[in-house]
């Protein structure tokens, strides 16, 4: 029997709503972590039971937490769960929430300091997770996209992270800085097709790209246009909001800018701009249809300055060409008076048959379509505002 | 023994209900009190002080005895009711955020 668990980070919790694969009826888990904030919760594609979730807190700071039963229980890796550990000389083992930049010179000669707000140069400091993405065929191997942006790896089930150190220390880091959430690095795929070819992406610095499991890096953002930087077309400083891609076609990337729709067909090499007939092409959330590689959906976001949806209309657009040519999926979201926004990473596919979307609003609603996109339901109205949404495919 | 009275998230993290009860060797300071904690509930390592710096983290507050030790030194001692057990030592989450 197959069905889906779709994993839902907010701002107060994480909540957990299961369904066959009917997608009709759905059981809804949580608050999962109460009063915290759950940037981030995603499965091991290797073992569905094995669900890292990052969740954070202005007082508390970072935790890393792992349910090994599917999202029923959760711990903290390496520390014990309740466990005392006073042992003369016994070394606490909490260091599950530990992540600490690598600044030796025999691993990239990262650079210590990036562009602050007012020019200057500032050190990095870690504040949370953003994004967690698990290995495709190992459940211990997870990686974690942080704040201020780096890339770190655990190879122990989350016990333990070390930074990938090449990539702040591949040259531009000195021309990164914050965008207004901050700087992060959000974005994290890795390609079925390739073991040693990763693709990030920062806000704002951009995309990049490694070639060689982590040691190397290189920014990938030729063709891209940011009106909102001195020079518009400048190797790094795109305030990249998210990137896609379906599994099939790894070297085809669909892209959300802060502005714009873009499409890579060659692993992120050159972008071409899709945006079409899209309302607005500011937005935050893309992605791709499980088994059609050509077809995208976005969300349409009214400006920079104003992040709610474009009319007062909640609708995903639909393209089937790859881009430039978008439809508006409406039915069952609201079309009036409407006023939320869906973040970079509330937006998911799972990969039934019929292949299943899902999207989460900063106004508490998860919706999801059985039909690709033709409707929607909500599976859910009332959370607290939606920061991220993914989702597992049970067989 | 010493008294420690945690924030409710953090005793949730912990696993505990009601006050921490621990025994700290040598001076109590704020430094050996929350390597006690620590060691004995690792799970909070990072929640409280940095994990490199060791520095408070800026919304938690540490109260005794009515007053605010925040700013004291991590290594000065605390007040003899703190160390006595007679008052406990308040980790705190300070009023702000959402």
């Amino acid at each position: 029997m197959s069905g889906v668990r779709v994993l839902v980070g907010t701002r107060k919790g994480a909540f957990i709503l299961t369904s066959d694969g009917k997608r009709q009826k759905w059981d809804v888990s949580g608050p999962h972590f109460a009063g915290w904030e759950l940037y981030h919760l995603k499965g091991s594609p290797a073992d569905p039971n094995r669900i890292y979730a990052s969740q954070s807190s202005g007082w508390f700071g970072q935790v890393i937490q792992r349910s090994d039963d599917g999202g029923q229980t959760w711990h903290q890796p390496g520390t014990p769960a309740g466990e005392e550990s006073t042992e003369p000389g016994a070394m606490p083992k909490g260091h599950s929430n530990k992540f600490v930049y690598d600044t030796s010179s025999g691993s990239g000669k990262p650079l210590t300091t990036h562009q602050w707000y007012d020019g200057t140069q500032h050190p990095w400091e870690f504040k949370r997770v953003w994004h967690l993405e698990p290995s495709l065929n190992d459940p211990d191997a997870v990686y974690a996209g942080i704040e201020d942006a780096a890339l770190f790896r655990s190879s122990d089930g989350g016990e333990s992270w070390h930074e990938l150190a090449g990539l702040r220390g591949h040259g531009t880091g000195p021309k990164w800085q914050p965008g207004a959430g901050g700087m992060c690095l959000h974005t994290i795929l890795l390609d079925p097709k390739n073991p040693d070819r990763i693709f990030i992406a920062i806000s704002a610095a951009g995309a990049f790209r490694t070639d060689d499991g982590g040691k190397t890096w290189k920014p990938i953002n030729r063709g891209l246009r940011s009106q909102y930087i001195p020079d518009p077309s400048a190797e790094v400083g795109h305030c990249v909001h998210h990137i896609a891609m379906n599994s099939s076609r790894p070297s085809v990337l669909f892209m959300q800018k802060h502005w714009d729709v873009m499409r890579s067909d060659d692993a992120g090499d050159s972008w071409k701009e899709v945006s079409g007939n899209l309302p607005t092409d500011f937005g935050f959330a893309i992605d791709v249809h499980a088994h059609e590689p050509e077809t995208i959906y976005v969300v349409p976001i009214k400006s920079d300055s104003e992040h709610y949806v474009h009319d007062a209309k909640l609708r995903v657009y639909r393209s089937r060409s790859g881009g430039n040519e978008w439809e508006p999926l409406t039915k069952g979201l609201p079309q009036s008076n409407c006023y939320v926004n869906v973040l970079r990473d509330a937006m998911a596919v799972d990969s039934l048959d019929n292949c299943g979307v899902y999207f989460g609003t900063t106004g508490g609603q998860v919706y999801a379509s059985a039909d690709a996109g033709d409707s929607w339901n909500p599976i859910v109205r009332d959370l607290p505002a939606v920061l991220s949404v993914e989702v597992q495919t049970l067989r | 023994m010493i008294r420690l009275v945690l924030p409710p998230h953090l005793r949730t993290l912990a696993q505990v209900k009601g006050e921490v009860q621990l025994e700290v060797k040598g001076q109590v300071t704020q430094r050996t009190v929350l390597d006690a904690l620590e060691a004995r509930y690792p799970m909070l390592r990072g929640t409280i002080r940095d994990h490199e710096t060791l520095q408070r983290r800026a919304f938690l507050r540490f109260f005794a005895c009515e007053e605010d030790l925040s700013h004291e030194s991590p290594d000065a001692a605390l007040p003899e009711k703190v160390a006595s057990g007679a008052e406990p030592f308040l980790i705190i989450g300070a009023i702000a955020g959402g």
